[in-house]
């Protein structure tokens, strides 16, 4: 997979209380990534071309993509597509990538989200909204041992704006 | 207004008072922010200024003090030459209560032309929430020495 074409849009970085390889599998992990993603999975084949794919609590699909880089416990990059039709039609594929480095006694974890297209800050809106939640839930469950569950409002703009460009959304 | 340049929005199971005592006091600062004190009376339009190891690094002016809601700052780094003569900036804390949790917003502003000042900003402020949010949910901050950073920090 290419994935120079895409341009970083949203970059949010926490450092965590922890060891690079318990991010890892915190990021990488069914049962970790349940208590915090807002009671979401992630599985993930671990190599490129390896998929990955979330699901809702109810096991529905809700993003599905394909790793494109994989080295634990410094770096994964997948793409990361919500599975509502049209969206990748219209928007282009998203990428998001996870960089895991050591500081001090902490880890850095950076998540970059990418887009092949200029997308406007409604539509951002979501990614903008969902990642400080979801690291900052992660980052409670490692030094804690409990999550954040934050409830959060729908991403009004980005679902007004994803309507305007004809995509339905739930 | 112009759009903030840096935002960061971090949930900290705390409580607003907790938060806010965190943010305004060097009691709680010395902990997360790399040895920083803040030193003013809080009161609008006075006197802000950022301690580390005795010498001021950043002075500035209270703009906001609306607690435990909005806390607002202006911050002039005066240590570095090729910062010294940027014009002050501006610090937004925003605390929302979210349930169990407090949703902290900040978003730092005007760095009109000095992308090096923002760079350095955009690197020190993730640190140093989420040391803060270490403090209050752990009753431990995080040890990252500054150098650590890949930047002077600020």
């Amino acid at each position: 997979m290419d994935i120079t074409k895409f341009k970083p849009a949203t970059v949010y970085t926490i450092y965590i209380a922890s060891t690079p390889e318990q991010v890892w599998e915190a990021l990488t992990s069914a049962e970790f990534s349940r208590q915090y993603f807002f009671g979401n999975t992630v599985e993930i084949e671990q190599k490129v071309g390896g998929s990955y794919i979330v699901r809702q609590p109810d096991g529905a699909l809700h993003i599905s993509g394909e790793v494109a880089e994989c080295d634990p416990p410094r770096r994964l990059t997948f793409t990361f597509n919500v599975n509502w039709p049209d969206l990748i039609e219209k928007l282009g594929p998203t990428l998001v990538s996870y960089e895991i480095e050591p500081t001090g006694d902490a880890v850095r974890l950076t998540m970059t989200e990418s887009h092949v297209r200029v997308l406007s800050d409604d539509i951002l809106e979501g990614g903008r909204q969902g990642w400080p939640a979801i690291l900052s839930s992660l980052k409670s469950v490692l030094e804690t041992g409990k999550p954040l569950h934050v409830k959060m409002g729908p991403p009004t703009k980005m679902l007004a704006a994803l309507k305007e460009l004809g995509i339905k959304v739930p | 207004m112009s759009k903030p340049e840096f935002v960061y929005v971090t949930y900290i199971e705390t409580t607003p008072d907790k938060l806010w005592q965190a943010l305004t006091s060097s009691e709680f600062s010395k902990a997360y922010w790399f040895g920083t004190e803040l030193r003013s009376d809080w009161r609008v339009g006075s006197p802000f200024a950022l301690v580390m190891d005795g010498t001021t690094s950043d002075v500035g002016e209270i703009l906001e003090y609306d607690p435990p809601r909005r806390l607002s700052y202006t911050f002039q780094h005066i240590l570095r030459a090729e910062f010294r003569n940027e014009r002050p900036t501006k610090v937004v804390f925003t605390l929302e209560p979210h349930g169990k949790f407090v949703k902290l917003t900040l978003t730092h502003e005007g760095f009109d032309g000095v992308p090096e000042l923002l760079n350095a900003i955009s690197n020190g402020w993730p640190a140093i929430l989420s040391s803060l949010k270490s403090l209050l949910e752990t009753g431990t901050a995080l040890a990252i020495p500054l150098s650590a950073l890949g930047t002077k920090g600020l």
